[in-house]
């Protein structure tokens, strides 16, 4: 009984995103971007936020360190970070919390790296922004940090540019970057985009390292089911800028509820088995200046009804920890592609 | 497979110069080898599968078979006859029938379309060069087309702005159709592309292969979509075919260590699959200095002394299947002297 409350009580939650809005006022017309997204991480977990481009997973890392590009603007909602509203700190306490409290790695490593510095500059910037030491010191945390990103010969590559680095270099140099003041989050946006599967499985394996041996929590930012399911703790899967569902890896992957969740399972080609005709998600991704009303899937969604085209579907608790937005999520019977789940 | 096959690629070989920056003089300094030597053929109504890492030259020899880009040497056949020959001929109609025969779809559906031509004008234009079909049956052609991959008629009036990364990219095939092509390359077609929308890109190519039979030469560093779209499979490494087989035979059965490191590192979609602990270490070495011997010897872990002296050749080790690794030609070595 003790080892069950325990095992309750255990995993506080480090970050709880709620009703989320972030709108951009653009010519077009008023993007929304993220239109009332809810994510909670807890403490050591992965989170997994998937989705397809222009879903809104990338606004919604950039919204939790308040960083959205203008004229991207957080409209309404709540992001609670150790107990804290980030949305009503003042920049000042902020400007505390980038780099040292949540760490970030952009999607493109190339770019996010600045030419003109070297990798030195770049990474003992943030030590000594954060962390009250000489440049002497931080200079060797910094080495310290390349060695524990597995980049050979620190102490030469140091000094090195970035463009005289190689891409999956760059992007350990990211993570390094990232880690240097140990956050307790660390917000990877697609990380392994640009690379090679070969380079992408060793950055992947090092970003799971590294997040055991420093105890962080992360969010895993991708479009890509493969990684997640290799990664992530639990899953959240995006649309149009709202949540479709979220709950743990297996399952997203043995027990989808959303036929979002599910039809993004089976729309991948698998490398185990060539399928007669890859089962396909009809239309495009909507425009989200006008999105389409009610449920922003119900246009492409093969178990959608007259309800589904009027009212907005609430997130709401199935099972415990299984969050899903689906008028019909208990009504219609979705098989995953990997059958349901068997507990060998 | 008595039939000669459709494409025939012998030593093909593509090298870049680089030229030092002097003020007066260009000076070659060195030579990227982009593709080293590339043996293969692709049978009518197949589709053949090119796989590997960025910078292992599958983009290369695409652009070398076509000759948007010529190669250094080797013989490209078609047909039986050598293209090298016709281009080198510089008859204007000669090259045009070939261009008929092979079109190319391009990686980057944003680049690869003016932004300033309708798709009308976009999907027209190639008529408007080759002139097979009469003026007057223009438009009955484009609406064919437009249809065969997928769009509609009012699509015709608007421009590539207006649509997305899957529509573009078939507009890109339906333009690539205009001229009624034998043979297409597809350099990475749905790379960059959502996953709901890749699905439909590959699809629309295995219909189109089925009712025009078509031929493909489908380059990917994706090896599930390879799989799923391919007959047959070459997987290049700095600018070698280190393997060569059926798809069935290569994903059941990969010899080459790259291959098996490459097939390991895709993640598979599926929280139980065991993930690999060890993985390929290192990255790909330049291609301006490949390494000696097998070019895949300093990140091999089978690696033995050999490796680093002698070039491994392309071997069959089965029906249709070949490798090129020391550890497989020696193994055939062994039998024959049993």
């Amino acid at each position: 009984m003790k080892l069950m409350e325990w095992k309750l009580m255990a995993p506080k939650e480090l970050l709880k995103i709620e009703n989320l809005k972030t709108y951009f006022d653009t010519f077009a017309g008023l993007v929304k971007a993220v239109d009332g997204v809810s994510l909670e991480v807890r403490e050591g977990e992965t989170l997994g936020l998937v989705g397809e481009s222009g879903s809104g997973k990338s606004v919604t890392a950039l919204s939790i360190l308040r960083i959205v590009p203008t004229p991207g603007k957080i409209i309404d909602g709540k992001i609670i970070y150790k107990e804290e509203n980030l949305l009503e700190k003042t920049e000042n306490d902020l400007q505390k919390i980038r780099g040292k409290e949540i760490g970030y790695i952009f999607q493109d490593p190339a770019t996010s790296l600045n030419p003109v510095f070297t990798i030195a500059d770049q990474l003992t910037e943030v030590i000594k922004r954060h962390q009250n030491v000489t440049k002497k010191e931080a200079l060797k945390k910094a080495i310290e940090l390349l060695r524990l990103v597995e980049i050979p010969d620190p102490e030469l590559k140091i000094w090195n540019f970035p463009h005289q680095l190689s891409g999956g270099m760059k992007q350990r140099i990211a993570i390094a970057r990232a880690l240097s003041c140990q956050p307790s989050l660390l917000l990877a946006d697609e990380p392994t985009t640009n690379l090679d599967v070969t380079i992408q499985a060793q950055i992947l394996q090092l970003m799971k390292n590294l997040k055991d041996k420093l105890g962080m929590s992360m969010i895993l930012i991708t479009h890509d089911m493969g990684i997640v399911a290799g990664v992530a703790d639990r899953i959240t899967v995006l649309y149009a800028g709202r949540v479709c569902e979220t709950a743990d890896t297996k399952t997203i992957f043995y027990n989808p509820l959303h036929p979002y969740t599910n039809a993004l399972l089976t729309a991948v080609p698998s490398l185990a088995l060539r399928k007669e005709k890859l089962a396909v998600i009809p239309g495009t991704i909507p425009n989200l200046v006008e999105p389409p009303s009610g449920c922003r899937f119900h246009p492409r969604c093969e178990y959608a009804k007259a309800v589904c085209a009027e009212k907005i579907p609430p997130l709401e608790e199935v099972e415990s920890r299984h969050y899903v937005a689906c008028h019909r999520a208990l009504e219609i019977d979705l098989e995953s592609p990997l059958g349901a789940e068997t507990n060998e | 497979m008595s039939e000669r096959p459709f494409l025939e690629v012998k030593n093909l070989v593509k090298y870049f110069p680089i030229s030092s920056r002097g003020v007066f003089f260009k000076k070659q300094v060195g030579v990227i080898h982009a593709v080293d030597g590339l043996n293969f053929s692709v049978d009518k109504g197949t589709t053949f599968g090119l796989v590997g890492e960025s910078g292992c030259g599958k983009t290369s020899t695409a652009k070398a078979i076509l000759y948007l880009d010529p190669p250094t040497s080797g013989h490209i056949y078609v047909e039986g006859e050598a293209i090298g020959d016709i281009f080198k001929s510089k008859s204007r109609k000669e090259i045009l029938k070939l261009r008929r025969k092979m079109q190319y779809v391009f990686q980057n559906p944003y680049a690869s379309l003016d932004p300033r031509m309708t798709v009308a004008g976009i999907i027209m234009e190639p008529l408007m060069i080759h002139k097979h079909v009469p003026k007057n049956k223009w438009h009955d052609k484009l609406y064919e087309l437009l249809e065969l991959v997928g769009l509609e008629e009012y699509h015709a009036e608007r421009y590539p702005h207006e649509f997305s990364g899957g529509q573009r990219q078939r507009i890109c095939i339906a333009r690539a159709l205009a001229v009624e092509p034998e043979f297409l390359i597809a350099d990475e077609p749905v790379s960059s592309l959502d996953v709901s929308i890749r699905a439909q890109i590959l699809n629309l190519l295995g219909e189109l292969q089925d009712r025009i039979g078509l031929t493909y030469l489908y380059i990917s560093h994706d090896l599930s979509s390879v799989r799923q779209i391919s007959h047959r499979v070459a997987v290049m490494y700095l600018g070698e075919i280190v393997e060569l087989a059926d798809t069935d035979d290569l994903f059941k059965e990969p010899l080459h260590p790259y291959t098996r490191a490459l097939i390991q590192a895709v993640p598979i979609p599926d929280p139980k699959t065991k993930r690999m602990k060890s993985m390929l270490p290192g990255e790909v070495p330049s291609p301006i200095n490949p390494p000696s011997g097998c070019r895949f010897h300093p990140r091999c872990s089978e690696a033995k002394p050999e490796c680093r002296k002698r070039t491994p050749k392309l071997v069959q080790v089965g029906p249709n299947h070949l490798v090129a690794c020391h550890k497989y030609r020696l193994n055939i070595h062994m039998c024959a002297h049993v």
